[in-house]
């Protein structure tokens, strides 16, 4: 039970410590253009990153995430509210389930 | 007299500046507080099945507060992984942060305290940081960011709450097509940026492609997904900061 306890606070302490140290050290300085440009892309790339291929694998069927995925494309692209659009990502891949 | 009252009406316009902050946080935090529920239930359920203590994975949602490295932690213990390679497992998922809050550190004015950046630095979350840093504002009120990463932290932990409690609540079906959810996030987050900006995406391109390479050729097929977002994201934005020295082409000042 205390080795859980530990694996828990060692891993509240690796994850707090990468998202304060930047904030603390970066604030008051102003960035050096190059450094500034990459960051400014760095959202962008995380997002695909995180998106693909990992959505393959977010419901167990490569298919029915992908129909998941394409539906929340299509809803996202006619700028639907982004709620609207997480819902129609649930609802699309339960129906590809559903149906095949 | 008549100062104080120019004072006082200054005081009060503050505040319900301060309020329509925290309104608008708290609004930008709805959709990520939506996608957080389910998955926080899938957290809450797959802890509770793979017979890790209740107090641990509400623990872990209270402190850890990190999507992914709370699943691979808590499969990596039913395993009877060694702890500090559950940890250095945990620190590579996390290093993307690091890159987060360096971005978002831009975005925050010089002014803001200690105690607000250290508030602000634990709800840094994939999402919460996604959604921050999509505003179109240059500087964002710490008051903005701490609205949007509370919901987002209390829709985590009630989640989480409910998915150990309520255990076998869900249909199996239903229960697999939770986890699209917060792709669909990530995806309508991503999409409408994708249409403004050539150089955007580009970079979601690149990103998407060396991550893929990445996963699927055996070269790399040792590389946790940490790694590889760590990896995909640097080499992405690196070479789209070389290419387009303007930037992201005015689509935001991020």
């Amino acid at each position: 039970m205390h080795k859980l306890l530990l694996i828990v606070v060692g891993m509240a302490l690796v994850t707090y410590i990468p998202r304060l140290i930047p904030l603390l050290m970066l604030g008051d300085k102003k960035m050096p253009w190059f450094l500034s440009n990459f960051l400014q892309f760095v959202p962008y790339a995380v997002l695909g990153a995180l998106i693909f291929p990992g959505v393959l694998s977010s419901t167990g069927d490569a298919a029915s995430a992908m129909t998941g995925a394409t539906v929340a494309a299509l809803l996202a692209l006619v700028r639907l509210n982004i709620m609207l659009v997480v819902l129609g990502g649930i609802l699309g891949s339960f129906f590809w389930g559903v149906v095949f | 007299m008549n100062n104080n009252k120019v004072n006082l009406t200054t005081a009060s316009d503050k505040l319900s500046d301060y309020r329509q902050t925290l309104a608008q946080g708290v609004k930008a935090s709805i959709p990520i507080a939506v996608g957080y529920i389910p998955i926080a239930i899938t957290f809450g359920l797959v802890a509770k099945s793979s017979g890790i203590p209740d107090y641990i994975a509400l623990l872990m949602s209270f402190i850890v507060f990190a999507g992914a490295s709370q699943f691979v932690g808590v499969s990596l213990i039913a395993l009877g992984t060694n702890p500090w390679e559950i940890v250095l497992t945990t620190f590579i998922l996390n290093l993307r942060h690091f890159l987060m809050t360096a971005s978002l550190a831009m975005r925050i004015d010089p002014s803001v305290s200690k105690a607000w950046r250290c508030l602000i630095a634990f709800g840094v979350t994939d999402e919460t940081f996604s959604m921050a840093s999509l505003q179109k504002d240059k500087l964002l009120s710490p008051f903005f960011i701490v609205a949007l990463n509370m919901l987002a932290f209390l829709a985590w932990n009630t989640g989480t709450w409910a998915g150990i409690f309520l255990a076998s609540g869900l249909p199996a079906s239903l229960q697999a097509s939770m986890g699209i959810a917060l792709y669909a996030m990530f995806i309508g987050l991503l999409v409408p940026a994708l249409k403004e900006s050539r150089p955007v995406l580009l970079v979601v391109l690149m990103s998407i492609g060396i991550n893929s390479a990445l996963s699927w050729l055996p070269l790399s097929a040792g590389l946790s997904a940490g790694w590889r977002i760590i990896l995909s994201t640097v080499l992405a934005a690196l070479t789209a900061a070389l290419i387009f020295p303007e930037g992201t082409g005015g689509l935001k000042d991020a």
